[in-house]
């Protein structure tokens, strides 16, 4: 079979070769892409004089620095200027080994592009939206987590969401009842352990397919805390009203200008998983646990061979994915004070799941992840606020687009452990 | 043969993706067109009468989650945990009479009360009759979308997918087979209602078709991609039903215009409390065709091979990622048809909400009907009377109506996991199940 | 270390993998344990790897009773294994496979010492001349080195029993003569050696005495000297065995697969057929000899439709083959793949139907979207009964049958019919002596009814049997076709390995030497 193509240059390309230049295309098509909307939809409309104001201060402040005031067209076009100037060089030569680098800055341009056309003609708290976005992330963050620890030893967790539900609902009803916020926190993690371990059990022990044990949990768990917040918490409000969470800013940490609110003023949920996110980095990749766990996760039988208990790592790491997952499930209760309700996780727990891959199963990557699905999160509130003129469904949708844009795009690259999904069979 | 991982090429990718679903329904469930090993005698407490045994576990399953659920309804109730500290014996006493209150008012809201309709005969009272139908012909109208999610599910799990998306390719058939209906007006209803019908299939093929070229093309995890398809379509929902084209005139909230009469799917008796119609006729229609589909046709034939093993698939010359794109299609189109059932039968008109739940429980009804069209629709009428019969349940005793969820889950939990049933009961047997199921990984 | 296995048997549901074994180790020994596939030689030794429990019987070392509940506890005993499929992970570097599970740590946290653990998997590599890149990603290790990875492992945990399943399936022929060499030296210093194979030759060569295993028992220990390879392979399969195929002298007519300029990339992208020219004719078989992993399976896929050429042709009876399966079926290509429950099979459909797979989109069987189920059935059985596949019935599921008999279906379903090629890629991996037999004879039939053959394998016995020419392929390039008469083992062997047919008179000297050196 003859397997050439000609060029306009006259020369045959390679089957792989024409991969690349479709990528190629498609990426600078995407950006030229990009340039117009920012011109037609966002510059355009804008009268020149306009400004956009993005306040970079969030009181309480120590040291001041002034709003960000930038001419709305200029710098609109001067985006729309370098997604096309990106746009056309990935066209014609393309940006080789940095095409993904590349990538980010155009989709940061874009992004930053829709922020100054959002906030032209009034101001708008880029550090609020930012401190915002954290929030929002939080959850999604400690999903990812519990999910990392869960399939780096091979065992795909779909109960995340699940097991941030009873998180919640059982951190509502036991600070409620103790009036203590420290026991309440505890009873969730203890749930999301529980839980954790009836999917071990299920998947490791009985060898049930991981997703559909994962989602048997879930509506389990859907089924009864709504239940129980129907029988119980409706008739008895006073269980269902757990003390707020304080905010803790650290001190001088969280002066620093623009970072401090953003990542040192917050409650204790955050500094939690900020930590949670280190040690389990530190764990998975410099620690004889992480790579025990690694090798469970990539090739069991060549760990068991080498003398690991695999069924012992699996289910040692599945709790541990729950107990993350269900300290994660209390801040939506404790963590923003407020009580339970039914089926309040909408989803978070398969965003989660999508900032994971996304993240290449690395609680680094991970994080940074679900900072972006948070801030899209946090745009999405603001819809009103900041008198967007999209309808709020649409951009309601927005973290679940982003989701898919993101699974569709980088599943191909980034590799799930090899063994993830597989049940270990032990003659 | 030696252990290298090599990364592999996006089709290949897909063949190692596929295989999970399907091998859980045929591993975990049998293929009963098989001839089974002979079995060695079991050993411990009951060697079983053969013919009960395909029959025992799901049996068991259910009761299992029945005794389950009864401890729930026990332990939450406030009367029983107040008595317990000074009459243990009699709260446990109050505690299974709520039960048996609770269950009692379950069955007689999915199936009726036998002595009720007997009586009812017997007086040639009509309207008596028709009140004692009532619960038989509930049951009937919430199995009808059940049917065909089941179908849905159950269809895409043969090709190794899980689809988790019937809920919003649900939504979107609706969508489109109540556009369908209230906007074309003076055609006879053997136009009309047909062509709605195949709009809603058309809607749910089209959200269907998205996570399916996903996958296809990029090996998108479809539970993923799936899941987030759900929460748009919701969020489509809420938007178009605001819109001057679907929103009913002098209406603020969120309702539909009214489907034209000949696009109804009509009642089998015109009576307010027998409302069960045709639209159970279409799903049963759906159950054969799917059931020819699966085993008589060419196409099934190579969403089988797929979802068993996509790697032989291949190279047997089937191409892997139309397979894919293909079942989507079709289960998604199965579940725009549930949509469109209710909207054309039930309700007239859309609103939000419509049908909700009704895609999540089509996966339970899949498990439970082990991927098989007979099955899904045995499936399908139990799941249907339970929903059909929680609201009488909660009226009569005040239970509320997730335990019918709870319940549900229960039963799912049990029969995805038999070997957990076995041990609870004690039932050995020397044949080795193996894995139950492989899911494999994200596409990576 | 004395080992001795004593009355060891094990029972799987429907089948005793082993009876009543007992063997003995010497220390400083090497006991070669020689059985076909599926005689329970790996059975007996996962058992004695801790990955098994017997049902009856001990295990003594040094005369005392020893029990594992895991391999963790037969590697603190001191017994080591390579086992035949790596056990390696391929993302981990090599320094962190060898540590796996004997990790060096410092520090509260156990965080790694991945420095100290290089320091002695170095030291370990040039003491014992087994040279390796210790930060090397074991992924981007051809074959032959992982398998230095494998023993470094076990010489990293000090065993003083090593247990070598099948060790030479990935070696060419010097590779083995070096692994030989190794396992000398090992067993002057003390280490004993457990050396498992199913090739009567090696056993012979390096082997102190030979255990024979049939059926999950040991019928007889013999001394190599006292032994030849008749009756070592009567012992394995129970009666006399032709080592060799009868066949005729080909007839080769006109070319059926013109291959020119071949270059085909692999799944990451590397080159992996290189500017390859190959003719096979009709009436003669061309066995294509290779280390595993040199561009044979590329080869192979590209022919039969399954994989995209970077460039160059492939043409069978003239014709451009396309990378659609289908289209190669229609034109008279038959193809027995090399993984037969991966590729050939779907396990969970019945035997009917695995039939069915290669051509149940064309009538009879399936009419547009119709599918004749009563059609697929009679044409299973008449092909169940011409190729004599043992199986209760056609509505068997295909995983209920034995590996021998699924391989059959595959042969079944792709020679029922007349072809003009017939690609079959490692046709007897796994199988018993019987079905090896049954299925060279099948090849060699169609051989004669004008068909063209192309084999691959990395069984040189059965390339020399089976081969009316033998080209040898190493880094995707063809480095030289042998008549049968040419290709000595030897000769072979070089090929394999890359060497210049100059080289051919040293490397024929050395491997001498090495042999002689060996016996002295």
């Amino acid at each position: 079979m003859s397997a050439e193509t000609a060029t306009a240059g006259g020369r045959t390309m390679t089957a792989s070769e024409r991969t690349l230049q479709r990528r190629q295309r498609i990426l600078g098509t995407v950006y030229l892409l990009a340039a117009t909307v920012i011109v037609i939809y966002f510059a355009l409309p804008i009268d020149g004089a306009t400004q956009s104001r993005l306040v970079l201060n969030l009181p309480p402040v120590t040291f001041a620095i002034p709003d960000l005031v930038l001419p709305s067209a200029g710098t609109l076009y001067f985006m729309a200027l370098v997604a096309a100037f990106a746009g056309a060089i990935q066209l014609t030569r393309g940006f080789g080994a940095r095409w993904a680098l590349v990538l980010g800055l155009v989709a940061t341009a874009f992004v930053f592009a829709f922020l100054v056309w959002v906030a032209a003609g009034q101001s708008m708290s880029l550090t609020g939206l930012l401190q915002t976005s954290v929030q929002r992330a939080v959850p999604i963050v400690f999903g990812a987590l519990s999910g990392i620890l869960c399939e780096r030893a091979g065992v795909i967790n779909i109960a995340i969401e699940g097991m941030l539900l009873s998180g919640a609902f059982v951190g509502a009803v036991v600070a409620s009842i103790t009036g203590d916020v420290g026991i309440g926190v505890l009873g969730a993690v203890l749930v999301g352990g529980l839980l954790g371990a009836l999917l071990a059990v299920l998947a490791i022990r009985y060898m049930v397919d991981q997703i559909v044990a994962g989602f048997v949990i879930n509506i389990l768990v859907i089924g009864l805390t709504g239940f129980l917040a129907t029988r119980v918490l409706q008739q008895n409000q006073q269980l269902n009203t757990p003390p707020r969470l304080t905010i803790a800013p650290i001190p001088l940490l969280s002066d620093i200008p623009i970072l401090g609110p953003i990542l040192f003023r917050q409650n204790i949920f955050v500094y939690a998983l900020f930590i949670l996110v280190i040690v389990i980095f530190v764990g998975l990749f410099y620690t004889r646990w992480g790579l025990r766990v690694r090798a469970v996760g990539e090739h069991p039988k060549a760990a068991d061979t080498a003398g690991i208990n695999v069924y012992f790592v699996r289910y040692r790491n599945v709790i541990m994915g729950g107990l993350v997952a269900g300290l994660g499930g209390a801040y939506f209760t404790i963590g923003s004070g407020v009580g339970f309700e039914r089926e309040m996780t909408a989803g978070r727990g398969f965003i989660g799941l999508a900032a994971m891959i996304f993240g290449g199963w690395n609680p680094l990557g991970a994080a940074g992840a679900g900072l972006i699905f948070g801030f899209a999160d946090a745009i999405q509130a603001r819809t009103s606020i900041l008198g967007i003129p999209i309808p709020s469904e649409l951009l309601g949708s927005l973290p679940y687009i982003v989701t898919i844009i993101v699974v569709a795009g980088l599943v191909g690259r980034a590799r799930a452990p090899a063994a993830d999904g597989q049940p270990y069979k032990k003659e | 043969m030696t252990d290298e991982k090599r990364s592999i090429p996006p089709t290949e990718e897909l063949a190692r993706t596929t295989e999970g679903a399907a091998a859980a329904a045929h591993h975990a469930y049998g293929d009963l067109e098989s001839v089974e090993q002979p079995e060695p005698p079991a050993r411990g407490p009951g060697r079983l009468p053969r013919l009960l045994g395909p029959l025992l576990l799901p049996g068991l399953a259910l009761v299992s989650a029945f005794l389950v659920g009864a401890i729930v309804i026990i332990a939450s109730d406030e009367r029983v945990i107040n008595m317990f500290g000074t009459d243990p014996l009699g709260a446990l006493g109050m505690g299974i009479s709520t039960t048996f209150a609770a269950y009692g008012a379950l069955l007689r809201g999915a199936i009726g009360d036998p002595v009720q309709i007997g009586q009812a005969i017997v007086d040639l009272d009509l309207n008596a009759l028709h009140r004692s139908l009532n619960p038989i012909s509930e049951t009937i109208l919430s199995s009808t979308p059940l049917v065909l999610t089941g179908l849905a599910v159950a269809l895409a799990f043969r090709s190794g997918l899980f689809n988790i998306g019937a809920e919003g390719q649900l939504q979107v058939g609706a969508l489109v087979a109540v556009l369908v209906g209230f906007g074309i007006t003076g055609v006879p209803w053997f136009i009309h209602l047909p062509l709605a019908l195949i709009g809603g299939a058309i809607g749910g093929a089209l959200w269907g078709f998205i996570p399916g070229l996903l996958k296809a093309r990029t090996g998108a995890h479809e539970v993923i991609t799936t899941i987030m398809l759900n929460f748009i379509a919701f969020r489509l929902v809420d938007y178009t039903l605001r819109t001057p084209l679907y929103q009913r005139p002098g209406r603020a909230d969120q309702i539909s215009k009214i489907v034209e009469p000949s696009a109804t799917l009509p009642q089998f008796i015109d009576h307010p409390l027998l409302r069960a119609h045709w639209g159970i006729v279409v799903a049963l229609i759906a159950a054969v065709v799917v059931s020819w589909l699966l085993f008589r046709s060419t196409r099934g034939f190579e969403f089988r091979a797929v979802g068993l093993n996509a790697s032989a698939a291949r190279y047997a010359g089937m191409s892997i990622a139309r397979t894919i794109v293909l079942s989507m299609m079709a289960a998604g189109a199965l579940a725009g048809l549930a949509g469109a059932a209710v909207v054309l039968g039930t309700t007239r008109t859309m609103n939000v909400g419509l049908a909700s739940g009704a895609g999540f429980d089509g996966i339970a009804i899949a498990l439970l009907g082990r991927a098989r069209p007979a099955g899904v629709v045995a499936a399908a009428f139990l799941i249907g009377g339970l929903r059909a019969g929680a609201t009488p349940m909660q009226a009569a005793t005040g239970i509320p109506i997730h335990l019918v969820v709870v319940l549900q889950a229960l039963v799912i939990m049990f029969i995805a996991a038999p070997a957990l049933v076995r041990a609870i009961y004690r039932i050995r047997t020397e044949r080795q199940t193996g894995a139950e199921a492989f899911a494999k990984g994200w596409g990576a | 270390m004395k080992l001795e296995l004593r009355g060891i048997t094990k029972r799987f549901p429907g089948v005793v993998a082993n009876r009543d074994v007992s063997l003995v180790v010497q220390p400083g020994e090497i006991l070669g344990l020689l059985g076909e596939n599926g005689a329970g030689k790996t059975t007996l030794m996962n058992i004695l790897y801790g990955l098994y429990r017997p049902d009856e019987g001990e295990i003594l070392l040094d005369d005392k009773a020893v029990r594992f509940s895991g391999p963790a506890g037969a590697i603190a005993a001191g017994i080591g294994m390579v086992h035949q499929h790596f056990m390696l992970v391929p993302v981990f570097t090599v320094t962190e496979n060898v540590m796996l599970g004997v990790e060096s740590t410092k520090g509260p946290l156990l965080q790694l010492d991945t420095a100290a653990a290089r320091r002695r998997v170095v030291e370990i590599s040039e003491r014992h001349g087994l040279h390796v890149n210790p930060d090397a990603y074991v992924q981007d290790l051809p074959v032959g080195v992982r398998q230095r990875v494998e023993i470094i492992k076990t010489l990293y945990r000090q065993s003083k029993v090593l247990i070598l399943d099948e060790p030479t399936a990935v070696l060419t022929p010097q590779e083995t003569e070096e692994l030989f060499v190794i396992m000398r030296s090992l067993v002057e210093g003390g280490t004993s050696i457990i050396f498992i194979t199913h090739k009567l030759n090696e056993v012979l060569e390096v082997a102190d005495r030979i255990a024979v295993l049939r059926r999950g028992e040991v019928v007889g220990t013999v001394v190599p000297a006292e032994a030849d390879k008749e009756k070592l392979a009567e012992m394995m399969v129970g009666r006399p065995v032709q080592l060799t195929v009868d066949k005729d002298p080909p007839r080769p007519a006109e070319p059926v697969l013109e291959i020119s300029s071949l270059n085909i990339r692999d799944d990451r992208g590397h080159p992996a057929v290189r500017d390859l020219d190959l003719v096979v004719h009709r009436g003669e078989i061309v066995a294509i000899a290779g280390v595993q992993g040199n561009g044979q399976t590329e080869l192979a896929e590209a022919i039969t439709g399954l994989r995209q050429l970077e460039s160059g042709s492939i043409r069978v009876l003239g014709e451009d083959v396309r990378p659609n399966p289908r289209a190669v079926y229609r034109a008279g290509v038959a193809h027995v793949p090399e993984d037969r429950l991966e590729e050939g099979l779907v396990p969970g459909f019945n035997v009917a139907e695995n039939m069915a797979l290669n051509n149940y989109w064309q009538p009879p069987i399936g009419r547009g979207m119709r599918l004749d189920r009563d059609v697929m059935a009679r044409r299973a059985q008449e092909q169940v009964g011409e190729f004599d596949v043992r199986t209760p019935s056609v509505f068997n599921d295909i995983a209920n049958l034995s590996g021998g008999n699924q391989q059959k279906v595959i042969v079944a379903r792709e020679f029922s019919r007349e072809i003009n090629l017939l690609v079959a890629v490692q046709p007897t991996r796994g199988l018993d002596v019987g079905s090896i037999e049954y299925i060279h004879k099948r090849i060699v039939e169609k051989r004669d009814a004008g068909a063209a053959v192309l084999i691959v394998s990395t069984e040189l016995e059965e390339i020399v049997a089976l081969g009316d020419r033998i080209a040898v392929m190493f880094q995707g390039r063809i480095v030289g076709i042998l008549s049968p008469q040419e290709a000595t083992f030897a000769r072979l062997g070089l090929l394999m390995g890359g060497a210049h047919p100059e080289d051919e008179r040293a490397a024929e000297q050395a491997l001498a030497a090495a042999s002689a050196g060996a016996d002295a």
